[in-house]
C-alpha cells in the first residue's frame, strides 16, 4: 500500500466520523494552544524584567556600603553599628581602574520642595553629570547637572517630568528657583518622562549635585556608586578593581558589597525561565490528557470498525498495514490538532499583546517545538495499543460480528 | 490447484475441545465449480475460511497452486489472499463511507497498484457489472443486488484464482439471487475455481461438484452432468 493511499484512506475514515474527529482535534489544539500561550506569557515576563534591567544602564557594577552576608544583615547591624560610609572620594578613586569608564555616585534623601505657594514631598537624588549617561536617562529641556568638580555644591537642580508639571504647570521652569529644604536651587533642566522602572519612578524625583545633597541632608555618605565598565568583557575586571581599590582605601576591611548587573540579571533570567518551563509543563499535561482521549476514542473506533478491519484482512491487508492505517489516523489528528492549536495560541498571544502592550509576549521557539512534539508524540504513543488491537483481530470473528 | 490433506480444525469452547472439521481431504482444480452444502454447524464456513486463509487448520496440510500455505506467516498469507483469493460475503461487507467505485478499488489500493492502473481496472469492472452509473453512490444508496455486484467486482478486481462465496444470495430475493449466481458463474469460464457455501439446495444444485457436509466431514459428492 502506498503512503499517499494510507493517508487518503486514514483521512477518509476521519471524515467518516466528523464529530469524533472534530472533538479530538479540539482537545489536541487546546493543549497545544495553552502551551503556546502560557510559555508566551512566561517568556514575555522574562523579557519584560530583562528590558527593565537593561534600561537601568549597561555593563553596570553597583557598589553598596556594608558587607551583605548570606543572611542579608551583617552582625554589626544587630549591634547598632553602621558600616563604614562610602565617601565621594571612594567613588572618585574607582576611576583609577582601567576597566571603569564612568561612575555616578548616588545619595538619596527626601525633602520638601516648594515653588511659590505649591509644595510637596520629593525624593532628592544627589549625583554627578555622568548619571545621565550611566543610567540611560534623557532630558526633555535644558541641561543636566554641570560636570566639573564633584565636590562643588552648586545650587542647581533637574526636575522629574511630573514634579515640573505639578510645580510649574504651563509656566517656564528652566531658570526658575525652587526651595528644597532650607536651600534654594535654580532649575537647569527637566527630565523626559520615563515612567517607572524597577520600582523607581524617575518622573517624581529631583536631581541635585551630590555635594549639594550632602549639605542638604547633612551627611557625607553615598547610597550607591554606579560604575559603568568600559565594555561587556571588562565587567568582571571592573568589579575586582572596585573591590581592590575600596579594600585598600578602607584599611583592608571588606566592608562594601560589589554586585554586577549581569549577575542580578542572570538570576532573574534563571528564575523566570524556570517559571516558564513550569507553566509550559503544566500546559503539556493537558496535551497528555488529550492523548488519552485520542486513545479512548481510537479504541471505540476499533470496536466500531471491527467488520471493516476484518474485511481489509480478507482483502489481503497484513496486520502491519492495519496498524499503519490506525497510526496514520492518529498522526493526522495530532498534526491537524497541532496546526490549529498553534494558530489558536498565536491568536491568544496577539490578544494578550493587545491588552498588555508593555509585556513583550511571544512563545519561544523551543516551546512551540515542544508543543508540536508532545502532541505528535502522545498521539502516536496513545494509538499504539488501539492499533495493535485492530491488527490482531481475528478476521473470521470480525467478519461474523453483526 | 487446491489440495487439502487430512485437514482438521478444532476450537476450544470453555474447556472442551470441539472439532469443526475432521480430516478433510479435498482436491479442487482451476475452473471447478464447487458448492458446499450441509446443515448449520456442519463446518462449511470453517472450511471456506481455511481455504481463504482467514483461519489455520489445527492439523493437516493445505497446498494452493502447488505451494504449501499451511505454515505461512501473517504477512505471506495476506499476500496470498490479496493475489489469489476473492471473497464474496452474505452481508456484502462494503465499507459504508466509500463509494461503489472506491469499494471496488480497495483491494487494488491495498496491493499497492498504481493509480492509473487502478482507475482503468475499476472503470472496466464497473462496466462489466453494469454499475457505471452507480460508481459514485455509497452502499446505503444501492439496492441489495447492486451491493452484491459491487462486492463481486471487488472480489474479482485482483484476478483471483479462487473465488469464495459464503451464502452469496442469503440476503437477496430469488430473482436477484439468480442474477448474482450468473455473475459468479461467469468467472468459472475464466478458469477461476468457484466455491459456494450455501444451504439452499437450488443454489447448490447449480454447481458441477456438490459436496455434502455433516458434522465436520464430507459425507458425499454428487456431480451434475452438463
Amino acid at each position: 500500500m502506498k503512503l499517499i493511499d494510507v493517508i487518503q484512506f486514514a483521512s477518509g475514515s476521519l471524515r467518516g466520523s466528523r464529530a469524533r474527529t472534530l472533538l479530538m482535534i479540539l482537545a489536541m489544539s487546546i493543549g497545544v494552544a495553552s502551551v503556546v500561550v502560557l510559555t508566551g506569557l512566561g517568556e514575555g515576563a522574562r523579557r519584560y524584567v530583562i528590558n527593565q534591567f537593561s534600561s537601568l544602564g549597561t555593563n553596570l557594577v553597583i557598589v553598596l556600603p556594608g558587607r551583605t552576608e548570606t543572611a542579608g544583615i551583617g552582625p554589626g547591624m544587630l549591634l547598632g553599628q553602621i558600616p563604614r560610609e562610602l565617601s565621594l572620594d571612594d567613588a572618585q578613586a574607582l576611576l583609577r581602574s582601567r576597566a571603569v569608564g564612568r561612575i555616578a555616585p548616588l545619595t538619596l534623601g527626601s525633602s520638601q520642595i516648594s515653588q511659590g505657594a505649591l509644595n510637596r514631598e520629593v525624593v532628592v537624588l544627589g549625583s554627578t553629570a555622568d548619571l545621565l549617561e550611566v543610567r540611560h536617562m534623557s532630558l526633555a529641556q535644558g541641561q543636566f547637572l554641570p560636570s566639573g568638580n564633584v565636590h562643588s555644591s552648586e545650587s542647581v537642580c533637574v526636575l522629574g517630568a511630573k514634579i515640573r508639571r505639578e510645580l510649574f504647570g504651563q509656566e517656564q521652569a528652566i531658570g526658575a528657583w525652587v526651595r528644597l529644604g532650607d536651600r534654594r536651587f535654580r532649575v537647569v533642566g527637566v527630565m523626559a518622562s520615563q515612567g517607572e522602572s524597577m520600582g523607581f519612578n524617575t518622573d517624581e524625583i529631583v536631581i541635585v549635585p551630590v555635594a549639594s545633597a550632602h549639605m542638604l541632608f547633612n551627611t557625607s555618605g553615598l547610597f550607591r556608586i554606579l560604575v559603568e565598565a568600559k565594555s561587556r568583557d571588562t565587567i568582571e575586571q571592573a568589579k575586582r578593581d572596585a573591590e581592590e581599590i575600596l579594600l585598600r582605601r578602607h584599611n583592608g576591611e571588606r566592608d562594601v558589597t560589589v554586585i554586577t548587573q549581569d549577575a542580578v540579571l542572570a538570576t532573574f533570567d534563571r528564575i523566570l525561565r524556570a517559571l516558564t518551563l513550569a507553566v509550559g509543563g503544566i500546559a503539556a499535561i493537558s496535551l497528555a490528557v488529550a492523548g488519552i482521549l485520542i486513545m479512548n476514542v481510537m479504541l471505540i473506533a476499533v470496536s466500531q470498525r471491527v467488520k471493516e478491519i476484518g474485511l481489509l484482512k480478507a482483502l489481503g491487508a497484513p496486520a502491519a498495514q492495519i496498524r499503519n492505517l490506525f497510526f496514520a489516523e492518529a498522526i493526522l489528528l495530532s498534526s491537524i490538532g497541532s496546526v490549529v492549536g498553534l494558530l489558536l495560541g498565536q491568536a491568544g498571544v496577539q490578544v494578550i499583546a493587545q491588552i498588555y502592550p508593555s509585556l513583550p509576549v511571544s512563545a519561544p521557539w523551543w516551546a512551540v517545538l515542544a508543543a508540536i512534539g508532545t502532541s505528535l508524540g502522545t498521539g502516536i504513543l496513545f494509538s499504539v495499543w488501539p492499533a495493535r488491537r485492530a491488527a490482531r483481530l481475528d478476521p473470521v470473528m470480525a467478519l461474523a460480528r453483526s | 490447484m487446491i489440495r487439502l490433506d487430512k485437514v482438521s480444525r478444532s476450537f476450544m469452547v470453555g474447556d472442551q475441545e470441539v472439532a469443526a472439521l475432521r480430516g478433510i481431504d479435498l482436491n479442487i482444480a482451476a475452473g471447478d465449480y464447487v458448492s458446499i452444502m450441509g446443515p448449520s454447524g456442519s463446518g462449511k464456513s470453517t472450511l471456506l475460511n481455511l481455504i481463504g486463509l482467514l483461519d489455520r487448520p489445527s492439523s493437516g496440510t493445505y497446498k494452493l497452486d502447488g505451494g504449501n500455505v499451511t505454515d505461512l506467516n501473517d504477512e505471506q498469507q495476506a499476500r496470498v489472499r490479496s493475489e489469489k483469493i476473492g471473497f464474496v460475503f452474505q452481508a456484502f461487507h462494503l465499507v459504508p463511507r466509500l463509494t461503489a467505485a472506491m469499494n471496488i478499488e480497495l483491494p487494488l489500493i491495498l496491493a499497492g497498484i498504481s493509480v492509473a492502473e487502478r482507475k482503468a481496472r475499476v472503470a472496466q469492472l464497473l462496466e462489466n457489472y453494469g454499475l457505471t452509473d452507480r460508481a459514485d453512490h455509497r452502499p446505503d444508496q444501492l439496492s441489495g443486488g447492486q451491493r452484491q455486484r459491487v462486492a463481486i467486482a471487488r472480489a474479482t478486481s485482483m484476478h483471483p484464482a479462487v473465488l469464495l462465496a459464503d451464502e452469496p444470495t442469503g440476503n437477496l430475493d430469488q430473482t436477484t439471487g439468480k442474477e448474482v449466481m450468473n455473475l459468479l458463474e461467469q468467472m468459472v469460464a475464466q478458469q477461476v475455481a468457484l466455491i459456494v457455501v450455501t444451504h439452499d439446495p437450488v443454489i447448490g444444485g447449480r454447481a458441477t461438484r456438490q459436496l455434502h457436509m455433516v458434522d465436520g466431514q464430507i459425507t458425499g459428492e454428487t456431480g451434475r452432468t452438463i
